[in-house]
């Protein structure tokens, strides 16, 4: 049988790949500096909504793509968690065949330019990239060039919309509409199934609407990828919540025959400390809502925000980094970011935690709250921080934060975003006690197949996972579409 | 979709709107709500479903006019159309034959209240009923109301209609006279920690269904939150329902003034240019 390492060395061994790396020295390529990704200034971008980044010109990616060794082993890809076939799309880029390099990522990832702009890269295939782990130097910009061909492709309304097979009339239900949804209906659909996503929300994109800022990854990027589906026959239900609106069981009885369930970690924890439901203590959820999907900021429409002077951001992920530069869009003089750990510890993406300290948010490391307190009328007027220190590692291998004793202080606050993580959504649980569940709430499935303890049953993402990452809900998804194509076949070859 | 086929002004600051919604209509139980936005630029608000049939697909919302929103649905009319609306959300209140149930209602709580006091009804519970409202006007539901209770007081707080006084008293008339088993109320924050602290004296097991701030309705957001027994409850997905003796009301009041001062800033704006 032929191994996928197989087929990428017999694509290495292509002509078009051989005389491109014979064009020009490794020597040459290693010396090219990595390249920098064109911004907004962070002095103009602190104050629109605007994409910070602009993205690569054409020389640029070429230029970048150089570096890129073609290496025969590629570990980058071992670091890809859908396993994008790197040096491929790469080394199309450097024939300047941008419209075949985005035809490369499209085989592996159905939405390259949600990804190339959102995916943790510096530790997954940049970590990998024979640069950083034999050279010590940068990376090959795979995030910059992966989004610089997918949106290229956009650019050029040409986008490839892929065949489907002949229409099979068997009906699938996609429950949720974020990338890990999205995954399977794209594959479903291909597969000749007729397909429906369920969404409880007004709006299609999950996560990708609702939380991550149309500074960071705009709308409008998610909305080509949502037309592209409904073109290829996808049909979207939106405020339709599975569970109540209709349970598995009635669409059961209108013919679905199977499900995924993708319907993400969208519950937000709070601390538990005293005076956290002041007036003006949002969790990130909420803040992020109100701005993304309600448009809040815009007087045009009728859902308010309140947008402070003094903010404080609880936490250190992603979604506290959106918050807090939302935080300084909507007008706020100072904007901090309390979080327990070191700046180091932090789980957001490292460029997420450059641009918002090149946009002016404070980080206040080891600190985290212990109570907050109210003016009359019950609006946050200032918290009380205690500060931390690094000791034993914990499980998750990283430094545990212990409480300085008496090194409590005041702080100044007329906003709070608390954005400390979420937990796994339970509509779809608490209406299907059959399904098994972990102590934490999250679906337990079958890991090769994405099926659940309930046959013809499928999920991933978030409710799978917990917190995790758009990639790794795409991946699950495309899994789950194998594993229910499979399930499908096997049944109606019973039938 | 959610097309509006038939319109009610209950008085000059409440409609009632029977909206086509197939299969929330054939959801939807006693103490669900629904969240509904106008059109694409507007805002997501919770709002009871007071009735539904089944049969012809509709849900019955009934809207006080407080703010830019209620007042703009207050105006759409028949054969218009809702851009969304999504549920039924909400656990549904737990129906049973408690005995003799008081149900409580204020202003247009009483909608909300409706299809609870049916349900009672209907599960062979004697239902003695107060409706309160500032005045006479203010008075809605009266006849379906009177319908479902076994008694009906009906109280103002001007005295222009039933008798003088808060919804408390016409309750303390019946929690001297009958020995009650359940108490449900529904009406304004202040209302029912009134309400509550009344049966709280009689040892009434009582339950409240809150109306705070909601954004999604799915449990997304926390702008519900409300404590309860001093544990933060969400009120779109852990309710509506709560012990009402365990409702940190004053908390819930505060809460529900989060957006006063911009509310009312936008409603100013708002009616300015209706008025033109
Ligand atoms: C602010 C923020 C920033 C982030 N930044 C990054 C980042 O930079 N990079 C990265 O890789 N990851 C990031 N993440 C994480 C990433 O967005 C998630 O891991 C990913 O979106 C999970 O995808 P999903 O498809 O499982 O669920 P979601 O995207 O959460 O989608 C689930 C959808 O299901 C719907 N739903 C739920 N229940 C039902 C039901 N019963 N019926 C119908 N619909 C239902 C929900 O309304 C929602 O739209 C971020 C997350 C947040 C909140
Ligand atoms: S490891 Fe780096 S240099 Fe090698 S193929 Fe991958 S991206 Fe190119
Ligand atoms: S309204 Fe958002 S969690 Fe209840």
């Amino acid at each position: 049988m032929e191994t996928i390492s197989d087929i990428l060395k017999s694509e290495r061994q292509q002509a078009w790949r051989d005389e491109l790396r014979k064009s020009m020295k490794a020597k040459e390529r290693t010396s090219i500096p990595r390249v920098k990704m064109p911004e907004q200034d962070p002095h103009v971008r602190n104050k629109n909504h605007s994409e910070v980044n602009l993205g690569l010109t054409d020389e640029m990616a070429i230029k970048e793509a150089q570096r890129c060794l073609d290496c025969v082993d590629p570990t980058c890809i071992t670091g890809c968690p859908v396993g994008i076939n790197i040096p491929k799309f790469i080394k199309r880029i450097e024939q300047g065949e941008f419209l075949e390099s985005a035809k490369t990522l499209k085989e592996t990832n159905a939405l390259p330019a949600v990804c190339g702009r959102v995916c943790p890269q510096e530790v997954q295939c940049e970590a990998n990239c024979f640069y950083v782990q034999k050279l010590k130097k940068d990376p090959v910009a795979i995030g910059f060039l992966e989004r610089f061909a997918a949106d290229y492709e956009r650019n050029s309304g040409n986008i490839s919309v892929p065949g489907v097979d002949n229409k099979n009339g068997i009906k699938v239900a996609v429950i949720g509409s974020g990338p890990a949804g999205l995954a399977v209906a794209g594959d479903m659909i291909k597969w000749g199934y007729d397909v429906t996503v369920f969404e409880a929300l007004h709006e299609i994109g999950g996560v990708l609407k609702y939380g991550i800022p149309e500074f960071r990854l705009p709308n409008e990027i998610v909305d080509v990828e949502i037309d592209n589906l409904k073109q290829m026959g996808v049909k979207f239900e939106t405020n339709f919540i599975v569970g109540t609106t209709a349970t598995v069981d009635d669409l059961r009885k209108e013919g679905f025959e199977a499900f995924f369930v993708g319907s993400g970690a969208g519950l937000p924890k709070f601390m538990n400390i005293p005076g956290e439901n002041y007036r003006r203590i949002f969790s990130s959820n909420e803040y992020l809502t109100r701005v993304n999907l309600m448009n809040a900021a815009n007087p045009d429409y009728d859902t308010p925000v309140f947008s402070g002077k003094n903010v404080a951001v609880i936490g250190g992920g992603n979604t506290a980094m959106d918050s807090v530069r939302t935080s300084k869009r909507l007008g706020a003089d100072r904007s901090m970011i309390i979080y327990r750990r070191s700046i180091e510890e932090m789980p957001a993406r490292v460029e997420e935690v450059k641009h918002a300290q090149e946009e002016g948010v404070e980080f206040m490391n080891l600190n985290s709250p212990v109570e907050y307190f109210a003016d009359e009328k019950g609006n946050v007027n200032k918290m009380l921080v205690q500060k931390m220190e690094l000791g034993e590692p914990d499980s998750s291998g990283r430094r545990r934060p212990v409480p300085l004793e008496g090194s409590e202080y005041e702080v100044k606050v007329d906003t709070v975003v608390v954005a400390i993580g979420v937990s796994p959504n339970p509509l779809i649980p608490a209406s299907m006690p059959e399904l098994e569940v972990t102590d934490w709430g999250t679906i337990k499935v079958d890991k090769d197949t994405m099926q659940s303890s309930v046959e013809g049953i499928f999920a991933g993402g978030d409710i799978v996972r917990g917190g995790a990452t758009v990639i790794l809900a795409m991946g699950d998804g495309r899994k789950a579409a194998k594993g229910m194509h499979e399930y499908l076949k096997s049944k109606v070859g019973k039938k | 979709m959610n097309k509006i086929v038939e319109k009610e002004q209950l008085n000059n600051n409440v409609v009632k709107l029977v909206i086509h919604a197939p299969r929330i209509a054939r959801k939807r139980k006693a103490g669900h709500f629904v969240i509904v936005k106008i059109n694409k630029k507007g805002e997501r608000i919770p709002l009871t479903i007071a009735d539904a049939d089944a049969a012809k697909g509709t849900i019955t919302l009934v809207i006080q006019k407080v703010g830019v929103t209620s007042h703009k649905l207050s105006l759409m009319e028949e054969g218009d159309s809702l851009a969304d609306v999504v549920g039924p959300l909400g656990h549904a209140t737990e129906i049973y034959k408690a005995g003799t149930v008081l149900c409580a209602g204020g202003g247009v709580g009483v909608a909300p209240l409706l299809p609870i006091a049916r349900a009672f009804k209907k599960a062979g519970n004697r239902v003695l009923s107060v409706i309160a409202a500032r005045n006479r006007d203010l008075i809605i539901l009266e006849d379906e109301m009177r319908e479902c209770s076994d008694e009906l007081i009906i109280m103002t707080d001007d005295g222009s209609y039933g008798k003088q006084g808060l919804v408390t008293h016409g309750m303390e008339e019946i929690l001297d006279m009958v020995k009650v088993n359940l108490a449900v109320t529904i009406g304004p924050a202040i209302m029912m920690k009134f309400a509550s602290m009344t049966t709280k004296k009689y040892n009434v097991p009582t339950i409240a269904s809150l109306n705070t701030i909601m954004v999604d309705g799915t449990g997304m957001c926390g702008a519900c939150r409300v404590s309860v027994d001093g544990k933060t409850r969400f009120v779109c997905v852990d309710g509506p329902e709560f012990d009402a003796h365990k409702i940190d009301y004053d908390e819930m009041i505060m809460r529900l003034g989060a957006y006063e001062d911009m509310e009312r800033e936008a409603y100013e704006k708002y009616l300015e240019t209706v008025s033109k």
